[in-house]
């Protein structure tokens, strides 16, 4: 349990996966943290639509998950987490918790989220 | 139950009978404090679930709201505010506590959005235009974040007392219906072992005593017999002895004798008679 404490306060950063738009809303709010350190140079990765890749997009979300020991959260976008959505529902770690948010342009649909599902699994909905 | 197959390897002796019923009370004990475990975290289950329906709603419209003034500020500012903002961070404003928070038993932690005040990447970003919004942005995201940051917490509790629950559940399964029979079929075979030898010694102890009794008995016959025919030499060995001289002479005596005997007798009823005759 002491180990499981210790990673639990080394953690304090919250990443982010998104489209422009909700990174920049993100940011300003002040989330975003760029460092020297190798393999933790930003938190967040702007998705940008026909030009990120869905590999980025996985290789992010493994970065942000279990290479990195200082993420808390990491918010991704619920139409990302469409695209790597075997991953997402897959990753039954409590930390970091994934949370799937809505975008500007994709309205947010709690059907599909990995969370939602498991609960309306677990009441037999 | 499901018969002698399913128990445990031991000897049936009394102190192993002590020893499984020990077993029995403490799984059975066991079983209900985890049961009542994972009641509890039942209980405080749902509740998470339905904390966690409502905070997805409120977010929803928390980032539109969000969303909305995010839009306000690149009509003020023009298009570039997201490459200008993504340049200037450096560090985390925004940052995340863990807490734990104990339920029966079981750790579940929870973030505390912890702001740091002294940290601004952004002085610069909407000076020249949209200040404002750039202002109101930040705040209006800022209290996005932190329902996130609830959610989020939410969110790891829920995943952790579902693995828990899970747990605990198995637990309370595996004392129901495997400990639990299986202990009681090592007593019942422990105890029809244990009344299996004391029929054994009882019928022994009873063979036993017959056998006792039979040799008594025996013993006893023998010893009569021998003194029969002690008895038997002693008296023939007298006859042996005196046995012409005497014999006509005894006859005589005891035709004496048992002549004498009768005539007492008659006089004794005569005398009884008389006595009757006075009396009367």
């Amino acid at each position: 349990m002491s180990s499981h404490t210790e990673s639990m306060t080394k953690r304090s950063l919250i990443a982010t996966i998104a489209d422009e738009d909700s990174v920049t809303g993100l940011l300003l709010a002040g989330v975003g943290q760029v460092s020297t350190e190798v393999g933790k140079e930003t938190n967040f990765l702007t998705v940008i639509p026909e030009k990120t890749t869905v590999e980025q997009i996985e290789e992010a979300f493994d970065r942000f998950t279990s290479t990195r020991d200082d993420i808390a959260i990491l918010l991704i976008n619920q139409h990302l987490a469409d695209l790597i959505r075997f991953k997402v529902d897959s990753y039954t770690n409590a930390f970091p918790a994934i949370l799937e948010i809505p975008s500007k342009d994709h309205p947010y649909d709690p059907s599909k989220d990995s969370i939602l599902k498991k609960v309306r699994r677990l009441f037999g909905e | 139950m499901s018969g002698a197959g399913n128990r445990e390897q031991v000897f049936p002796t009394r102190m192993t009978l002590g020893l499984m019923k020990g077993k029995l009370k403490g799984a059975q004990q066991g079983h209900s404090l985890l049961k009542r475990k994972s009641e509890a975290l039942t209980q405080r289950f749902r509740d998470i679930t339905q904390r966690i329906d409502d905070a997805k709603k409120k977010m929803g419209r928390v980032m539109q709201i969000a969303a909305f003034s995010l839009a306000e500020v690149q009509y003020a500012t023009g298009d570039n505010i997201g490459y200008q903002v993504q340049e200037s961070v450096q560090k985390a404003r925004f940052q995340v506590k863990t807490k734990q928070e104990n339920v029966s038993g079981v750790y579940l932690p929870t973030f505390e959005s912890h702001i740091n005040e002294e940290i601004n990447d952004f002085k610069f970003t909407g000076l020249g235009r949209g200040g404002q919004q750039v202002q109101k942005a930040k705040s209006v995201y800022t209290r996005a974040v932190e329902t996130l940051v609830e959610l989020a917490s939410l969110q790891t509790a829920f995943i952790i007392l579902d693995e828990v629950i899970k747990v605990t559940n198995r637990r309370v399964n595996a004392i129901e219906h495997v400990i639990i029979p299986r202990t009681e079929n090592t007593i019942s075979y422990i105890n029809s072992e244990l009344d299996e030898l004391d029929r054994e010694e009882f019928y022994r102890l009873k063979k036993v005593q017959e056998k006792k009794q039979e040799a008594v008995a025996a013993a006893e016959l023998e010893e009569k017999e021998k003194r029969d025919a002690e008895a038997e030499k002693l008296a023939l060995s007298e006859s042996k002895d005196n046995s012409k001289p005497k014999t006509e002479e005894e006859i005589q005596k005891a035709v004496e004798k048992l002549d004498l005997k009768a005539q007492g007798e008659d006089d004794s009823d005569m005398l009884k008679e008389n006595e009757d005759d006075v009396i009367f």
